[in-house]
């Protein structure tokens, strides 16, 4: 009887393990992670300068920022809503961070202000959003011509010079490890056991896949979206002050089309527009993926005019893979 | 007793009729531009003048055409941000069939109308055949379709266009710009068809109840796929026009037009969730934003600082009518 319990339970068990396996290779994160490793074979055999370590290191210094704005963009993306605002906002952020800085506040100041303006600004978007109920993407498109429009009245555009010493934060490199790539790893690891341990962290999934589940289980909609919103905002300041320290000079305005590049990372991340699905973890890869893309098609001769169209056609085969996923989950939920 | 009750009744219902007129979105924006028209024609001479006001018209005809199909997509609920790079496209497709295909240009033109015309379609038929979201294909296509546009092209300008290609975009037709003749003419058949056909009155059921209206028999997937098309074309059209006026064809032509446009028809007081809106509302939107924009940059506010009024005006029309119509649900519970 014991025996051939045991007997019946183990190939079950097999089927299980192996099942999981699978599993984990067709999450979206899985993909992304080979996806990342074959372009890298690929093209570092088509061209070994490719994965030279200088190339390799403005691939990841150059583009952590965007996967650190990611991080939260995602949160907002999987609470069923949308910034396009945060292009404006980084830019606005970093020409604080950097007029202080040249006007000779402490360092220190330059770098923590910056963060807490960005949960300032967004929770006033959070708050409008989430208490006066107004659609987050008409919401956020108002913020932006706002943001951007103020940056240009009051900075004309003119570039930021004469940084001081020690200012640049993301040249930095503890253990040798430049500072950009140790906030994007850090941040993501947080947030990803944030999202998947912490009461608030669930709520967000909840609220964005099913709003009415959620009021019924005794989650604030309002509260949560507001404290995305918030979250939201600290990230955009981290990735604001990343940027504005990467280089000696901040050229005040916008940087251009960065909102589409960073909600961009969140969908080929495998963050559902339609809220309630998505990870922090696929957001990042997918940023890595998307600068290693438009690093490479330099290395195999391919004008980098054509990165928009890649980026396109990345965005389409994610939701196309998501839509297919979807269905068969359904036959095999009914069947 | 009896005869006497409807003229009582009469004096109110014309003051309530003219109080819901005046609290209706259409009436808050016309009181809204009305004063924003007293203010600059007093703030500058230059303001209130036939021929700057006529140059207006010319800077808002893109905006315009490109704004009413995107009514007809947001009141069925859907959106598409993909208008922008279509231009774009359609006016690098223009330049270089004329150009460097040695085509006749007026072959070209229609090529151009073509091409707007499928790349509208591609949209439409991803979001009704393999059930995309409509935000994601669009922010897809605004990659894809821009990219294209580089790519073609590697970001070179076409210049040099015939004399008689000008007057479509420069010159006048009985003292009116040419391209106001375009605008106003689809101005008066989109509104005719949205009111007053049975097309125009199924896109209203869509954005209510899209699954209601499939039911009810309406070939929702046929009108979302024209409506799509249509907004492809229109932005085919506006690249012609566009191109006309500034003389030359760039691959950036267009960029962040969606955002002009889907701020123009939200403040015309399109709901974004679908369901509502007028081509009227759209058309004041159109003109209040245009104005402000030319009135502040006569008043002496720097360049794109202009577009910083678009976001307040935006936001808050939209809050004064949640707000109004919040009042008049709690006055008359009964209705």
């Amino acid at each position: 009887m014991n025996t051939a319990a045991s007997t019946a339970v183990s190939p079950a068990q097999q089927r299980g393990v192996l099942k999981r396996i699978l599993r984990l290779f067709a999450s979206q994160e899985a993909v992304l992670l080979l996806a990342l490793v074959a372009l890298f074979v690929i093209v570092g055999s088509i061209n070994s300068r490719f994965i030279a370590e200088r190339n390799l290191y403005s691939i990841f210094l150059g583009n952590a920022y965007i996967a650190v704005a990611a991080i939260g963009m995602s949160m907002v993306i999987i609470s069923g809503n949308i910034d396009i605002s945060v292009g404006s906002l980084i830019g606005v952020l970093a020409t604080i961070s950097g007029s202080m800085a040249v006007a000779g506040y402490p360092l220190v100041l330059c770098w923590l202000v910056p963060v807490l303006a960005g949960v300032l600004i967004s929770s006033f978007t959070g708050y409008i959003v989430a208490y006066l109920k107004i659609p987050s993407i008409v919401v956020s498109l108002g913020m932006l011509s706002i943001l951007k429009g103020g940056l240009i009245a009051v900075t004309s555009g003119e570039w930021i010079t004469d940084l001081p010493e020690g200012y640049a934060l993301a040249q930095l490199k503890p253990l040798g490890v430049p500072l950009p790539i140790i906030f994007m790893i850090v941040l993501t690891i947080l947030a990803a056991l944030w999202m998947r341990f912490s009461n608030t962290g669930r709520a967000i999934y909840a609220v964005g896949g099913n709003a009415e589940a959620a009021r019924l289980s005794g989650i604030s909609k309002q509260r949560t979206i507001m404290k995305v919103f918030a979250i939201h905002g600290g990230f955009i300041g981290i990735a604001a002050v990343l940027f504005a320290t990467q280089l000696s000079v901040i050229q005040s305005t916008v940087p251009p089309n960065l909102e589409l590049t960073i909600i961009t990372a969140s969908v080929v991340g495998g963050v559902s527009i339609l809220g309630g699905t998505g990870t922090v973890v696929g957001s990042t890869l997918a940023a890595i993926l998307l600068a290693a893309i438009g690093s490479s098609l330099i290395f195999v001769s391919v004008s980098p005019y054509w990165l928009r169209s890649v980026q396109g056609v990345l965005i389409l085969l994610t939701v196309l893979a998501d839509l297919y996923r979807r269905k068969r989950q359904r036959k095999q939920g009914s069947g | 007793m009896s005869r006497v009750a409807p003229t009582v009744s009469r004096m109110p219902s014309v003051l309530s009729t003219a109080r819901r007129l005046a609290l209706s979105h259409e009436g808050v924006l016309l009181i809204i531009l009305m004063v924003s028209l007293l203010v600059l024609a007093t703030q500058t001479d230059r303001f209130l003048t036939t021929d700057n006001l006529l140059n207006q018209c010319r800077l808002m005809a893109e905006v315009g055409l490109v704004a009413l199909p995107m009514t007809y997509i947001i009141i069925t609920g859907g959106i598409d941000l993909s208008v922008g790079s279509i231009l774009g496209l359609c006016a690098i497709v223009l330049g270089v069939a004329w150009k460097n295909y040695g085509l006749p240009l007026e072959f070209a033109i229609v090529l151009c109308l073509v091409t707007g015309a499928a790349a509208g379609a591609v949209n439409g038929y991803f979001i009704t055949r393999v059930g995309v979201p409509p935000l994601i294909m669009t922010l897809a296509t605004l990659a894809l379709y821009r990219g294209f546009a580089e790519g073609v092209s590697q970001s070179r300008s076409v210049r040099g266009y015939p004399e008689w290609f000008y007057q479509f975009g420069q010159g006048e037709l009985f003292g009116i710009p040419t391209q106001l003749w375009f605008l106003i003419a689809a101005l008066l058949i989109s509104a005719f068809v949205l009111s007053r056909t049975v097309f125009g009155r199924a896109l209203y059921a869509i954005g209510h109840n899209e699954t209601g209206a499939r039911f009810s028999g309406l070939a929702v997937d046929r009108y979302k796929m024209l409506i799509y098309t249509f907004s492809g074309f229109m932005a085919g059209l506006a690249s012609f026009v566009f191109v006309s006026r500034v003389s030359t064809t760039r691959s950036d032509m267009g960029t962040g037009l969606e955002l002009d446009v889907i701020a123009a028809v939200v403040l015309g007081g399109t709901s974004i969730f679908g369901g509502t809106g007028t081509i009227i509302g759209t058309a004041l939107g159109v003109v209040l934003i245009q104005l402000l924009k030319n009135g502040l940059a006569l008043t002496g506010v720097k360049g794109d600082a202009t577009i910083m009024v678009i976001g307040v005006v935006l936001i808050c029309s939209i809050l004064i009518t949640n707000f109004a119509r919040s009042r008049q649900a709690t006055e008359k519970p009964g209705d």
